[in-house]
This record gives structure tokens, sequence and C-alpha cells, in this order.
């Protein structure tokens, strides 16, 4: 019997280094995780400690310039005064509303996504939830404010019914936010089900289950952890927002607002870095109340 | 309702998936109490049977009967069938009591009756003590159980199982098929078994109905299948076959129309056995696999038709035969089981 031989591989610089770290785990995971690490350190972390240091520095008011002492007087005022309390009530109120709705709404679209349409309708759904991602986040609030206007669409759709449009202002926002962040409630649900195994749901019925207990017993508590997982995402982006309240919510203010003027027109970044701990406060709150039900484990 | 009625009767059932013809014009009856099992390669429409019994998919027309009543347009949950998944299915956040529970549940039972029931069937497939466990921290094995208990604990008529011992592994599946049987009798329901598993059929099964391409190629005790096969096809796919076609038939055989040949019936000598009733042909051993408890020879026959020999590892045998041998093949006259004259499409024996 003959063999064709094999020629050898050549002995080159690439292949020494490879040689080396298929070899040597710790300096390949090293190389890997340096430059992530590195953006993830200086980038978000820093910035967000220096963050939290300002709360506690405060503003000369004589002449204008940060006074880098300890106070706790930022964390008070936010704390105790009226003003704060109301707006970051408000604040709340209106992401609790946007995420409630965009859930009650994102359910039965992802449940027809991912169980009932076919597989070409359903990439025709994504794709339609998708699409709007890629459309200016400006656009669209200015968009829901030519709805909303007391000449737009939707007084011309109710009137007829006796109905009307609610203006700018609160209701307005809750809208147009529900709007905005509903695709990031859709897909984590849509994925969520997607892994939910058809014969699970046939189970159920073969045992009996109708509609209603099939939904209650099996689906809801499998995709539990994607709904968090959602409204995650709707409630952290509802709480920080300040731009739709400005196009659509009239003279209603929210927490980013106040953060706002304050690094802007009034020039206290102090107080506006101790505003701005109040969303982060809350989010850790409710990170930490979800934290059991292993939604993080979903994100 | 009467005793007679059969526990299944399709009727001209039919199921198209567009342009696929899945299911095709199946007729038949399931006695009461009977296990029944239905049998064919992947895509023969055995699965889809099974799934239209129990309501996951619409037919394209004819009928379903349970019992003599027609529950053709009803819903999963309004038939008195119960489904083993290939999957097995099971909840995976909720322990196995509630998992077993979950039948009874649905219907209404309270908390205590509903546990009490639960724990019994657990008891019956012997997995009390892992009521409250998740079905993740089971084996397969024990997972089938679970499904078994969860679906017997809500007394169907009929229980329907797809491919249940698909994924356990030899020994796990023997030992399930003694259990099944076994829980089969006590329970003294109708089984419909879906496998493609031959042997796994002839061991368990009352009667087996052979698939092939969405109709019912053959219909028969195990007994009748193996050792009376109608088609090439069922030859073929119950057990092994030397089949012999319209040619080889003729020249070896000296009969008109397809022919099979268990191996097990064939026996394989130096001088041939030169009996009345006997055929003897002469040929070379190809192939001497030791199988332990027997040897397959594969032998060519001196006209070129190769035949596979099973002979028993018993103290008759005298000869190790070797690649290269010369070997006379003999079989009875009255082993030989004819097939029919024409050829079925696509199967080659």
């Amino acid at each position: 019997m003959t063999h064709a031989t094999v020629p050898r591989p050549r002995e080159t610089p690439a292949r020494r280094v490879s040689v080396f770290l298929s070899t040597h785990p710790r300096a390949r995971l090293g190389l890997l995780l340096s430059a992530p690490l590195f953006w993830l350190g200086i980038v978000y972390i820093v910035a967000l400690v220096l963050l939290l240091v300002t709360a506690f520095w405060s503003v000369d008011s004589f002449t204008g310039e940060i006074t880098t002492e300890f106070t706790l007087d930022n964390i008070i005022e936010v704390v105790t005064g009226s003003l704060y309390q109301t707006v970051t009530l408000r604040t709340l109120g209106v992401a609790l509303a946007v995420t409630l709705i965009d859930v009650a709404l994102a359910l039965p679209i992802a449940f027809f996504m991912a169980k009932v349409a076919t597989p070409r309708m359903q990439r025709i759904l994504l794709i339609a939830v998708l699409t709007p991602l890629w459309a200016s986040y400006l656009v669209k609030a200015y968009a829901w404010r030519s709805v909303l206007s007391q000449d737009g669409i939707l007084e011309w759709l109710l009137a007829p019914f006796g109905g009307s449009t609610p203006g700018y202002g609160l209701p307005a926002t809750i809208i147009t936010l529900s709007y905005l962040w509903l695709p990031y409630v859709i897909l984590p649900i849509y994925a969520g089900l997607e892994r939910v195994p058809d014969s699970l749901l046939e189970a159920s019925s073969d045992l009996g289950g109708r509609t209603w207990p099939t939904l209650r017993l099996v689906v809801f508590p499998l995709v539990l952890p994607a709904i968090i997982a959602g409204t995650i995402f709707s409630f952290a982006l509802s709480l920080g927002d300040y731009i739709t309240v400005n196009i659509v919510g009239g003279a209603n203010q929210m927490l980013g607002n106040l953060v706002y003027t304050n690094v802007g027109a009034a020039n206290n970044l102090p107080l506006a870095s101790a505003i701005a701990l109040i969303p982060i406060v809350i989010i850790f709150g409710y990170l930490f109340l979800v934290r059991r039900t292993g939604a993080l484990d979903n994100l | 309702m009467t005793e007679t009625q059969p526990a299944i009767r399709l009727t001209a059932l039919t199921k198209e998936f567009g342009a696929v013809t899945a299911v095709d014009h199946v007729d038949l009856e399931i006695a009461a109490g009977e296990f029944f099992s239905m049998l064919g390669p992947s895509g023969s429409g055995k699965t889809t049977v099974l799934r239209l019994i129990a309501g996951f998919e619409q037919p394209t027309g004819g009928t379903v009967e349970l019992f003599g009543q027609d529950v053709t347009k009803r819903a999963p949950f309004d038939r008195d069938v119960n489904t083993v998944f290939q999957d097995y299915a099971l909840f995976p956040h909720m322990s196995v009591l509630d998992n077993v529970a979950y039948g009874l549940r649905v219907r209404g039972l309270g908390r205590k009756e509903r546990n009490e029931r639960a724990l019994r069937a657990l008891a019956s497939v012997r997995l009390e003590q892992m009521a409250g466990r998740k079905p993740s921290q089971l084996s397969g094995g024990q997972r089938q159980r679970v499904a078994l208990a969860r679906a017997t604990v809500v007394q169907p008529k009929v229980l329907l199982l797809d491919e249940p011992l698909g994924a356990l592994d030899l020994k796990l599946r023997e030992q399930m098929q003694v259990e099944l049987k076994e829980i089969q009798r006590e329970l003294g329901i109708t089984f419909i078994f879906v496998t493609h598993d031959q042997e796994e059929a002839l061991t368990l099964s009352d009667r087996i109905a052979v698939f092939n391409d969405g109709r019912i190629e053959q219909l028969g005790t195990p007994a009748e299948l193996y050792e009376r096969p109608r088609s090439r096809f069922v030859a073929d796919f119950v057990g092994t076959s030397n089949l012999f076609d319209v040619e080889r038939s003729r020249t070896i055989l000296g009969r008109d129309g397809h022919h099979s040949v268990r191996p097990e019936k064939m026996t394989v000598s130096r001088g041939g056995l030169d009996q009345p009733g006997v055929v003897d042909v002469p040929g070379t051993v190809v192939e001497a696999i030791y199988l332990g408890s027997g040897v397959r020879l594969v032998v060519d026959l001196d006209d070129g038709t190769r035949v596979s020999v099973l002979e028993q590892n018993d103290r008759d045998r005298m000869h190790d035969d070797e690649r290269g041998d010369r070997v006379v093949v003999s079989w009875h006259e009255d082993d030989v089981v004819p097939l029919g004259i024409e050829a079925l499409p696509g199967i080659s024996g």
C-alpha cells in the first residue's frame, strides 16, 4: 500500500502563538477580557462612582464653583423637598403605568407570535416589532405629538364616538412611552414563550386543561421571568426619560427634567447627581425584588 | 354505550399538510383493553394518527370514534384519552406530585383529594419518594414513569403512547417494556403505542398495524406479521428477511411472485441436507459475524443472491465457517413466504 504524504504544518510565528494560547488558558482569558474589562471599568464604573461622589459635594452659590467637601445637604434636600417627592412619585407612577400597559399589550402579541402564527407570519411580525427601533426616538415622540394634538388624527378618530384626544399631559406621556418601549417588552416575552415547548401546552390540554387554566398554570409561571425581564426595560427606561415628557407632557416634569435643569440652567451638578440617584435607588430596589424570581438569568 | 363497541374506530381518516398526505384514508378498529401498536418508519403517518386520536390535529377528512361516540370535532381536553409524550412533556416548574395531580387540579378536585390520588398513582410506578422533586432532578426512566402516572391518574379510556421508550438506553427500555405491559394489564385500559422499533412492537402488542406512506400496510398479531408478512415492505421492516424478487423466486425457488425467507429458517452445512421438501443452494461465505447467542452468516449464493443466515450457537454447530468457505444454504419449502406478484414501488429487497 502506498501513502500520500501529508505535509506537516509549517512552524510560523502565528502558529507558535496559537500553540502557546491553546496550552495556557489563563493567558487566553486575559487577552479575551482585558479590553472589555477596561471599557467596563473606566467608562461605566468610574462614571457611576463620580456621579455618586459628586452628589456629596456642593456648589458655592457665590462663585458657582464646585466645593469638594463632603456634605449631605443635597441628599437631604432631595429626600425631604416636596418638589422632589412629588416628581419622584409622578415619575414612579408613569413608569409603573407604562410597564403595566406594555405587559398587557405584549403578552397577547408575543403569544400570537410564538405559538399561533405560521413561521412566515412569525417573521413578518418580528420585523414589524423591530422596525420602529430603527427610527429615531425624537421622530417617534414628535409623531405622537402630532397624533395627540387637538387637530390630530386621534381627535378625528374619536370625535364621532364622543371621545377626544387626551391632549398633552401625563396620559400623553404614558401613551407615548408605552409605544416607545413596547418592543423591548415584546421581545423578551416572545423569546421566553418560544422556549416553552408546544408539547407542554398539548400535555395540559390533553390532561383536561382548557385555555385559561393552561395559561394560568403552565404558560404564565414559565414566562414570568421573561415578563419581568421585559418590565425591567420599560420601567428603567421610563424612569430615566425626560425628552418624551418635554414633547408631549405639557408642563409636567419628571426626574430626568430636574436633572437636566440642574445640570444646565441651574449649573448645580451636585444636586443633579443627587436627583439622579433616585431612579438608581428605585431600580436597585426593583432588581433586588425580582432577583429571586430568576428573571435576571433571562436578561 | 355497550361493551362490544371498539375503543377506537377510525373511518377514512385523512390528514394533509399542504401538499403532503400524512395519513391517507385509514380505517382501523381497536378493541377495548387491547395493547395495540402502530409501527412504521419515521414519516409513515403513525404519530399523526396518534395526534388525530388525541385531538392535537384536526383531520382533513374522516372520523374518529371513541367507544362509539364521534369525537372528531372535540378539543383534546374533551376526550377521554390521554397521551404519554415522546419528550414526556412534564411541567418543569412543578414538583413531580403537582405534575401528576395536574389533570385532577384542572378538573376542580381539592388539594387533599388530588394529592392523595396522585401519590397513589406515583406509588404504582414506585416513585412516591420522588413526589417533592422537580422533573429536572429525575433520570430519564423516572421521568418516563412520572409521565405515565400523570396520564393514567385521570383514568382515561385509552392511553396513547408516542414512542415513550425512544430516549431510554437498551437495558432500561427492556425493563420499561415489562413494566408497561404490567401496568396495562392492571389498568385494563386500551394502550395505543407508537414505535419505529419492530422488536418493541412484537414484544408488547396484542396486535400491530404496520404503517407505510400514510396507510396501514398490514394489520395483525405479532406472529402473523412475522410469520406471514403480506408485502415486501412488512417482510423487510418487521424483522430481517431474505427477499427474493420475481426473477430470483423463479430461478431459485421455482415459484411466481416475490418471496421471503427468515434468516433463522435457513441453515448452513458443507454438503447440504438432501431431505424431501428442503431446498439446497450452494454459495460462498462473505462474512461471519459472531453474535454471542448465535452467528450471522452472509452468504453469496452462486447466482449472486446475497442471503443472511442466523445460526443458533448450540451444540449442533460443529463447524466454524469463515469468509471464503464453500457452503450449502438450506431451508424448508414451508418457510418460504409468498409476498404477492407485483413489486412495490420504492422498496428494494
